[in-house]
């Protein structure tokens, strides 16, 4: 047993003094910093009051990361950074240099890796995503897997700037959304599509019954006596599968292989550049869980980004594309078939409807 | 005693037929770093057979949470089990450990490889780099190896996260560390904030979660506006700073101006002449657009500060919210103080009112924002509001003497 480490107990140090990992040449500028330029995709100089130039390598991750390739990362950041690196809130890792003369050698290294270097600016950055089968329990799909499907395919948009703005993908494997999908760009998200399977003989040993009840967005869930002990029922029309019961209620699973799947929502943002930010619509209500390539998703989510680049303006997030030319035009345009699905029927619902008569014909 | 996983080494490699498609193609792969910590690593080793019947089988096979931490903690843990246990062993304990990440995700290597070599010793190798909410995350280990772990990594200089009804891990951009939009500290905020509330973030009291996120402009790199149930986003009072001879130099690289900078401006604030932009600043909204079309000749003005917004979270479990303005402008050195008096009167009234699993956003939905804002004591104003009410249910409150 490895308890040879019971010194002085510590606790609630909290994290690591936010300056204590800066490279010198940061703080050297810190909050000094004038303005920034874009060498090339993945590239950025940033120039500071003083006239120093710093420069960051931005490279992509698959954020699930052995020890052996951050032992790598760290031998990168000794050579050519001065032992800093840094991650990025989407999950892609930085190499921050002082040389300029070093930038392609580490280009280089990085691509012998099979590490490609790029999300900046105009181009798609790296997927946020959840942890799906790898470590979930209430995951209706994998995260790690459709991330690498439809990075593979999107792969040339990483490493070029050529989008007519920045766009932001993010995968959640269930409505939890740890993932926080709910303002990108494109969001693909798992679904469940049938009520909790009630485990009657454990629930009332493992749930409180009150809490379950009360854990039910729609008022679903009833109290039930079933074969002489407390349980509940659900009430199935009523049932959205939002899986909120079985967060609280281990005793409610909703897993179900053939009718769980994904669904693709578009036109979210959480900048507030131009446009105020937004929550991502629904364009496609369902489609087949189909690892290891999930095929059908890739192929959605690359024609929504095909499209988009062809009509989109310079500038013209997703979400304000669509607002230009209208949903009907985007129906049109992707050949994605319009439901009573994409019509909201939760609360506040009516605000979504088109209360007007502007109509593009 | 280095290693705790057992790790014998005596069974074979599992067949994963399904996941090596997912060694191919340009995109680095989640299953090749699986197998590089497989390679030493038995737990990472069943961890790949149990995926491997996730893809053969399109479901989960973890079982719902189980309660295991550290030694005066009530969070930064994750309990997990395996369903497939008796297959796959070394993954019956899978748990993981959520580490507090340093400000805007900085390292040095020495940093990275100490936490390496501990989670070498304790856990499978495996880590995200990182979660959703920012932690570090070590991802599966076993109930005896988490007080171990946890005590070497408080020698290495690193604390837990948050999870459960907690205030979870805070995060921040890069801020000034390389960013010359930033209205305020970032990553000194989201530190101090972090040390006011270790109590608070390692022992759950509340009804349910409460993130805080610090993005230093309206760009909001992190995402505040969207998944923080408070957010601090940068801003500033004054004019924006403009150099014209470089906006003039944008014009001569081909930037069309008028169309693409002007055109897109939500206040309709600015103008292009051919020689001169000019800014109506009382019409700016602070959106950002226009510096970040040319950020070498446009730059936010000198007084900073920042706009407080409550209330995001995703769906679960009334639907889904975006923050909207608490206060619409605290000066950058207030900021600070300002968030401790605000975020105490918060919480009072969340203990007070919330109920089991209902984030303060979706309590400010239940009881109204009047109520809420009479309740933490701030006097309403129009920048709250995207418009007064249109509806006429008026609550009128009983005048007070002396009220005509």
């Amino acid at each position: 047993m490895s308890t040879a480490t019971v010194q002085s107990r510590l606790t609630d140090i909290g994290p690591p003094s936010y300056q204590k990992y800066l490279p010198p040449i940061v703080l050297r500028n810190y909050g000094q910093w004038r303005h920034h330029e874009t060498l090339a995709p993945g590239v950025l100089c940033h120039i500071a009051e003083s006239g120093e130039r710093l420069y960051t390598v931005r490279a992509g991750s698959p954020r699930l990361l052995s020890i052996q390739t951050l032992r790598r990362y760290a031998d990168l950041a000794d050579r050519y950074c001065g032992g800093s690196l840094r991650f990025t809130s989407r999950n892609n890792v930085e190499f921050l240099l002082e040389d300029p003369a070093r930038i392609e050698p580490l280009k280089k290294e990085l691509a012998a890796l099979g590490i490609p270097v790029g999300g900046t600016n105009n181009a798609i950055s790296n997927i946020v995503h959840t942890q799906g089968w790898v470590h979930c329990h209430s995951a209706a799909t994998d995260a790690s897997g459709l991330v690498k499907s439809v990075m593979d395919a999107l792969n040339d948009h990483f490493t070029h700037e050529d989008l007519p703005a920045k766009l932001r993908i993010a995968v959640a494997c269930c409505l939890n959304m740890c993932g926080a999908v709910h303002c990108s760009d494109i969001a693909i998200l798992g679904v469940h599509r049938r009520p909790p399977q009630i485990q009657h003989e454990v629930l009332p040993k493992v749930c409180e019954v009150p809490t379950l009840i009360a854990s039910c967005p729609t008022g679903a869930i009833r109290a039930a006596t079933v074969e002489g002990k407390p349980s509940v029922e659900v009430i199935e029309e009523q049932c959205m599968y939002c899986g909120n019961c079985f967060s609280v209620c281990p005793a409610m699973p909703l897993s179900d292989a053939e009718h769980d799947g994904l669904s693709i929502w578009v036109g979210g943002k959480v900048s507030n550049a131009r446009s105020k930010p937004s929550f991502s619509k629904l364009v496609i209500p369902w489609l087949p869980n189909h690892p290891p390539r999930w095929p059908e998703v890739v192929e959605a989510v690359t024609k929504i980004v095909d499209v988009y680049r062809g009509e989109a303006r310079r500038y013209e997030r997703m979400g304000e594309w669509i607002d230009r030319i209208g949903w009907p035009r985007f129906f049109q345009l992707t050949g994605f078939e319009f439901t009573r699905y994409h019509i909201d029927d939760f609360k506040h619902a009516g605000l979504s409807y088109a209360r007007s008569a502007h109509v593009r014909y | 005693m280095a290693d705790n996983n057992g790790n014998s080494g005596s069974n074979e490699k599992p067949a994963t037929k399904l996941l090596d498609e997912l060694e191919e193609g340009p995109w680095p792969s989640f299953v090749t770093e699986i197998k590089s910590a497989a390679e030493a690593n038995d737990s990472a080793r069943d961890l790949l057979g149990q995926l491997e019947v996730s893809y053969e089988e399109k479901k989960s096979h973890w079982k719902h949470g189980g309660l295991v931490g550290v030694l005066g903690y009530g969070g930064g843990v994750i309990g997990r089990y395996s369903d497939v246990g008796d297959q796959f062993p070394k993954v019956a304990h899978f748990h993981t450990l959520r580490v507090n990440q340093p400000a805007a995700w900085f390292y040095s290597s020495e940093a990275l490889r100490k936490v390496c070599d501990i989670w070498e010793r304790h856990g499978s190798g495996l880590t995200n780099m990182h979660g959703s909410t920012g932690d570090m995350i070590l991802l599966g280990t076993t109930t005896d190896q988490l007080e171990p772990t946890f005590q070497e990594l408080t020698h290495a200089g690193f604390d837990l996260g948050g999870s459960g009804s907690a205030v979870r891990t805070p995060s921040c951009c890069v801020g000034m560390a390389r960013c010359e939009w930033a209205c305020f500290d970032t990553m000194k905020l989201c530190y101090d904030l972090t040390m006011t509330y270790q109590d608070e973030l390692h022992r759950p009291a509340f009804p349910y979660k409460f993130k805080f996120k610090c993005s230093g402009c309206p760009n909001d790199c992190v995402a505040s506006i969207a998944r923080s149930d408070l957010a601090v986003i940068g801003t500033w009072k004054d004019d924006i700073q403009i150099d014209q001879e470089e906006v003039g130099k944008y014009a001569a690289a081909g930037l069309n101006i008028q169309r693409d900078v002007c055109g897109n401006c939500p206040g309709k604030c600015m103008d292009w002449d051919g020689r001169a932009l000019h800014i109506e600043n009382r019409d700016c909204v602070r959106c950002m657009h226009c510096i970040n079309a040319m950020p070498k000749a446009l730059r936010p003005g000198k007084e900073k500060g920042a706009v407080i917004l409550i209330g995001a979270k995703a769906p679960i479990v009334q639907g889904a919210l975006l923050s909207s303005v608490l206060i619409p402008f605290v000066p950058a050195d207030e900021l600070l103080d300002t968030l401790k008096e605000l975020v105490q009167r918060i919480w009072d009234f969340w203990d007070e009112y919330g109920t089991n699993r209902e984030r303060i956003g979706e309590l400010i939905q239940r009881v109204g924002l009047p109520a809420f804002l009479d309740g933490i004591g701030l006097d309403p104003v129009p920048e709250m509001v995207a418009a007064p009410r249109d509806n006429p249910y008026i609550y009128f409150q009983t005048e007070k003497e002396g009220d005509q």
